[in-house]
């Protein structure tokens, strides 16, 4: 099968710098035969980047990437606090930049209008979208969105594939929240290898709407694939949720960049 | 170069068998709230799985322990891999008559206990005399530290994992002890485990890339076992993490299955 991982970040591996971290993290998915990777932030955590912090973030996958551009494929890290500068690292990044997607975390639930204009030019650079979503039992951060904060952004762009991060993490809740969304894809990365997530992923959304990641290096590619590897769904779904369902999305971003993958 | 790579690692979940593989960490019957799959003989023989140390799911919350152990036992009976470890909780009355049963009627040799879902703590008294009953009866204690990431948990059974601080000390008094340590994360064995050497650990819950291989460098190899979690976890995970780290042949048999046969 064809692996690509659609999450991973700069840490918990070994390396000083960007682009030694990365080649460790492309050591270990070679074990287990995962053939790209995409990579955003962790050289440094940062829930709520200043300006400066995002261009620091997006720097260090620049670097990393100079190195593996045949593994991995960059997504540039945008706060919804800081229009105006996510918006001038979209065009520095991914217009005129090698990265192909956008990574939003947890600085601003993305409910808020205010992300709409980094929404809207990304969906005209055809970046893949990913938002970061947990429901958690205990307690979300002040600027964590649940999969209902992105419900509402996914119907303010009907058009618009956008990645529900982690399923929301308590996945029974997310995969019920955005099943009605047809432009909401869910990843599988980041949570605990809890039985029953695929299958029912695969039965309430459709095979077309699930993708695989890790979330590596705090987590192991190996518990996440598990996720796929140990499920009770037929192989040509397998492969869809492993490649072909990220590749479709970022086709035509690499395309218009010439990169063939 | 890329689709090279992949091939390479091609042989997935393929390697668990040459001489044996014990896992350390199954559960049996229904969960409390999600439906799991079973584990039965096909399920043990497609992997390769030459032994598995099962407890019941029923124990997280059922009083009546003697039954659970008995219908443990009972399920067991669908397959000669599966070994039954029964569950003692040392808050209900009369827990000494559950330790007596599993060993004199059910022969067992590991006993598995959830001191969170039971709601004690290492160093209630109940659990000190149950920890001094065992090692006089040279049983394996495994001591699950959490089931379930607090953040997924039911809002009805919010549950922190064991505080197992006290474990260190506890162990040093108590030499002749034998522990497992079922489900601990990379941080728990840091702040609470190192040091402790009587106290083995498994896999499940070890997480990050290379995590196995992690763990052992600051946790010997002799104490740390093959543990899948399953059915709750995909049993795959814990296959795969042995694959991701890189292991000498040495180190993987040990966790494979060596040091879980010393222990039994």
């Amino acid at each position: 099968m064809r692996i690509w991982d659609l999450h991973c970040h700069l840490s918990g591996v070994a390396g000083l710098t960007p682009e030694e971290r990365l080649s460790s993290l492309i050591r270990y998915a070679d074990r287990v035969g995962i053939e790209r990777l995409c990579v955003y932030m962790g050289m440094k955590w940062s829930q709520d980047p200043s300006p400066d912090d995002l261009v620091k973030q997006n720097d260090d996958v620049l670097r990393a990437l100079e190195k593996h551009r045949d593994r991995a494929f960059g997504f540039v890290y945008l706060s919804a606090k800081h229009v105006e500068r996510s918006l001038s690292e979209l065009e520095r990044c991914v217009a005129n930049g090698p990265m192909v997607g956008v990574k939003l975390w947890v600085a601003q639930r993305c409910d808020d209008p205010k992300i709409d204009p980094i929404i809207t030019r990304a969906a005209e650079l055809k970046a893949v979208i990913f938002q970061h979503t947990w429901f958690k039992t205990t307690e979300n951060y002040p600027g964590e969105s649940t999969p209902d904060d992105i419900v509402a952004l996914a119907q303010r762009f009907p058009q618009v594939p956008i990645i529900c991060g982690h399923t929301g993490g308590t996945w029974e809740l997310g995969i019920r929240a955005i099943r009605e969304h047809k432009n909401l894809f869910a990843d599988l990365a980041g949570s605990d290898p809890t039985w029953g997530i695929t299958e029912m992923a695969v039965r309430e959304l459709g095979a077309d709407r699930v993708i695989y990641g890790s979330d590596s290096g705090g987590r192991s590619f190996a518990s996440q694939l598990a996720k796929v590897h140990g499920a009770a769904i037929r192989d040509a779904d397998k492969q869809k949720i492993f490649c072909d369902n990220l590749r479709g999305l970022m086709l035509p971003i690499l395309k218009a960049k010439g990169i063939q993958a | 170069m890329a689709q090279s790579a992949a091939l390479a690692a091609a042989p997935l979940i393929a390697a668990e068998t040459a001489a044996g593989l014990i896992d350390c960490n199954v559960h049996l019957g229904a969960h409390p709230v999600r439906l799991l799959r079973e584990i039965d003989e096909s399920f043990l023989a497609r992997r390769e799985i030459s032994e598995a140390w099962a407890a019941s799911h029923e124990a997280l919350l059922h009083r009546d322990m003697a039954a659970v152990n008995a219908r443990l036992v009972k399920r067991c009976e669908v397959s000669p891999r599966l070994r039954a470890v029964g569950c003692v909780n040392p808050r209900l009355p009369a827990w000494e008559d559950d330790l007596k049963r599993c060993v004199e009627l059910h022969g067992m040799k590991a006993i598995r206990l959830y001191p969170n879902h039971h709601d004690y703590t290492l160093t209630d008294t109940a659990f000190l005399k149950l920890l001094e009953s065992a090692t006089k009866q040279n049983l394996l204690l495994q001591v699950v530290a959490q089931m379930e990431d607090q953040r997924t948990q039911s809002p009805l059974m919010k549950l922190p994992p064991v505080d197992l601080k006290p474990m260190g000390t506890l162990m040093k008094k108590m030499p002749e002890a034998r522990v497992m340590v079922l489900n601990a994360n990379a941080a728990m064995i840091t702040t609470a485990l190192l040091g402790c050497t009587n106290v083995w650990l498994d896999i499940a819950m070890i997480e990050g890339v290379g995590g196995v291989e992690n763990t052992l460098k600051s946790w010997p190899a002799d104490k740390l076992c093959f543990g899948s979690h399953a059915p709750f976890f995909y049993w795959e995970s814990a296959s795969l993490k042995m694959q991701e780290s890189v292991l000498t042949d040495e180190q993987s048999n040990a966790i494979r299955y060596l040091n879980a046969r010393a222990l039994l």
